[in-house]
């Protein structure tokens, strides 16, 4: 029996206009193209991780999952149900079954809120009929889960490291009881030590209350790591998806690889030349013709600039690009 | 030939709630055209060094110890001699290229003033240099973007502009602050090629500060390992990859996912950094570590050794 999947995204696409760019009241604003179509399925308790440079969207595409920003086009199914963003009971039952842990561990917490406030707020709001009593409960388990001693609970979050503040934000997102966990960069504002700490922590919740991840990195070791699927996105188009082993032994995407290879290898012996990009990333005001990565991709041949290659399932994995046709 | 010799240098910031201990009693020398790589975690203090070595640390900072440079010493010498040897001498990239660089200046102007204040070139000459030097870095079409601003360019060419700023003056030694932290891999490669190719070309010492083990591994034939202001190991960038004998670097380097390792578990090191307003009398990785005895905690253990040093007080064959 196959299992129909907790969440499945279809061309979703985000851009956002420039309105002050406009020259003159009719002329049309420039537009910044930020996700431009991407269709995924995510089965529960799997972990979907996103990786790309910095600007190939896919911070926004998980905040337009998790309905921080409109969409533009596409579809987005939670449950096998569409999730209708202007509904206030759709989005609450997104924000219920769909948290955000962010990037910066200390920001995302409010300074003036104490941390057993701050792990109350999303009990109070999702289950507002518990007593004091249970309430109470609850946030010391979800402290004890992450590895925050309750003893604690009254301080502020300037009072925690880096390391513990994100420790914090997962037990205020676990508080609602989501279904799945959108991670945007989490680790990548930690030292390596602290980083390793984080990792196995979502890595246990995962496997104690099958929750389902996307994990966005740009570190692919990290991305490697915990992800059963890996999803490679550049200019905000998809290149390719894969199982994770696969997408680091087997790239197939010519973009996938000069990646891969840019990566540095903690060993002084190992002296694999990086594929080295030539240029910058092309603006995503005005997307090239054809293939997306056509103006830096080393392998492109006649007509990768005119013709947007279809995103293809093949024995490995799938990906978009001419060469496999 | 030693170009530059810390020794026993120490940094400690005054703050209302006391003084913390930034840097403690760390002493290294490098050669001339070596390449040394300083790692740590934020708050190890490698940031601190290299501040200092240049006379820029903040200023509520004491700064104690020698920092020789061709045998002058630069620690406590006044701001004018120091103009002489910055950039000229020593020049520094930072990390966030954005913000190195003054906003309101075409890049022109910026890269003109340590050529006019070092060497006095001006006008036709000195733009010669520049566009030189931006060639050099691989700008494209750098002839019709001198007048253009810090804005209009990305994050990795305004990274190689700095790059070209600090080779103007042609020094004998850059430190290299985080220099690809701010950038994307593929950028990363892009950036760390040329800083090697600049670097076989001009025999220019650098000193590379960062916490990436990756970066290091391809780049630096010498490796620092700092903890907590203090060098825990110290050796050829082979040997301590092959065979890291301190244990705080055997858990740095567990604790980065290897991308072509399939089942390896992530090792973390538990524990927090130490607060370093508090002196410590004892190894400051002690408490974290899960080989430490009893003279970990009271004794500061010696950095020894001839080519691979380190500073613990067991022996590496008993580590776990």
């Amino acid at each position: 029996m196959t299992r129909s999947p907790l969440l499945s995204v279809r061309d979703l696409e985000v851009k956002f206009p420039l309105v002050h760019t406009k020259a003159w009241p009719w002329s049309k604003p420039d537009v910044v193209h930020a996700v431009n179509g991407v269709s995924f399925d995510l089965p529960t308790g799997k972990t979907l991780g996103i990786v790309g440079e910095s600007g190939c969207g896919k911070s926004t595409l998980i905040r337009a999952i998790a309905g921080l920003e409109t969409l533009s086009n596409g579809t987005v199914n939670l449950l096998g149900k569409q999730v209708d963003f202007a509904d206030k009971a759709d989005r609450l039952r997104l924000r219920q079954n769909v948290q955000m842990i962010f990037q910066d561990p200390v920001a995302s917490l409010n300074p003036r809120m104490t941390i057993r406030e701050i792990i109350a707020e999303p009990i109070n709001v999702f289950f507002p009929d518990l007593d004091k009593d249970t309430q109470r409960v609850r946030v010391s388990d979800l402290l004890d889960r992450v590895g925050i001693a309750e003893r604690n609970a009254n301080r502020y979050p300037h009072e925690f490291s880096g390391g513990q503040c994100q420790r914090i934000g997962i037990a205020r997102a676990l508080g609602a009881g989501p279904k799945l966990l959108l991670c945007d960069e989490p680790v990548s504002a930690l030292d390596v030590s602290i980083q390793a700490q984080v990792i196995s922590l979502l890595q246990d919740l995962q496997k104690e209350i099958d929750l389902t991840l996307i994990f966005v990195a740009h570190d692919l070791g990290v991305v490697r790591h915990i992800s059963d699927d890996v999803l490679v996105m550049y200019l905000g188009g998809m290149m390719e998806m894969a199982p994770s082993s696969d997408v680091i032994k087997n790239p197939q995407h010519p973009y996938t690889k000069a990646l891969l290879s840019a990566v540095p290898i903690p060993d002084p012996t190992a002296k694999i030349r990086p594929e080295i990009l030539i240029g910058d990333l092309p603006s995503p005001l005005s997307l090239p013709q054809g293939c997306l990565f056509n103006t830096r991709c080393p392998k492109a041949f006649e007509g990768c600039d005119t013709i947007r290659p279809e995103f293809t399932r093949n024995a490995i994995g799938s990906v978009a690009c001419r060469l496999f046709d | 030939m030693t170009l530059l010799s810390v020794q026993d240098l120490s940094i400690r910031f005054k703050t209302p709630d006391g003084y913390v201990h930034a840097v403690n009693n760390v002493s290294f020398d490098i050669d001339a055209g070596e390449k040394l790589a300083i790692v740590g975690e934020s708050g190890s203090g490698k940031s601190q060094i290299a501040l200092s070595v240049l006379g820029l640390q903040a200023r509520n900072a004491e700064v104690t110890g020698r920092v020789l440079f061709n045998g002058e010493n630069l620690v406590g010498m006044s701001q004018p001699t120091l103009n002489k040897i910055r950039a000229r001498e020593i020049a520094m990239i930072f990390q966030d290229p954005m913000s190195s660089l003054n906003p309101y200046m075409p890049i022109e102007r910026q890269l003109n003033e340590s050529l006019e204040l070092h060497e006095g070139l001006k006008g036709t000459a000195a733009r010669q240099r520049v566009l030189e030097m931006l060639d050099a870095v691989q700008i494209p079409d750098a002839k019709n973007r001198l007048r253009s601003y810090p804005h209009e360019f990305s994050g990795g060419m305004r990274q190689r502009i700095v790059i070209a700023m600090a080779l103007l003056c042609n020094p004998k030694l850059i430190l290299a602050d985080e220099p690809t932290t701010a950038l994307d891999v593929t950028v990363q490669a892009q950036i760390m090629q040329l800083l090697e190719d600049i670097q076989k070309e001009h025999g220019t010492a650098i000193v590379l500060i960062t916490h990436d083990l990756g970066v290091v591994a391809g780049f630096c034939e010498e490796t620092l390992v700092l903890y907590s202001g203090k060098i825990m190991e110290r050796a050829p960038s082979s040997s301590i990859f092959a065979a890291p004998s301190h244990p705080y670097t055997r858990g740095l380097m567990r604790a980065v996912p290897n991308i072509h390792d399939d089942n390896a578990t992530l090792f973390a090191i538990p524990g927090q950094p130490p607060n370093q307003m508090l002196q410590i009398n004892g190894c400051p990785f002690a408490p974290r570590c899960t080989d430490a005895i009893e003279s970990c905690v009271n004794t500061i253990p010696d950095l020894v050794g001839t080519t691979h040093k380190r500073a613990c007080h067991r022996p590496a064959e008993d580590l776990s």
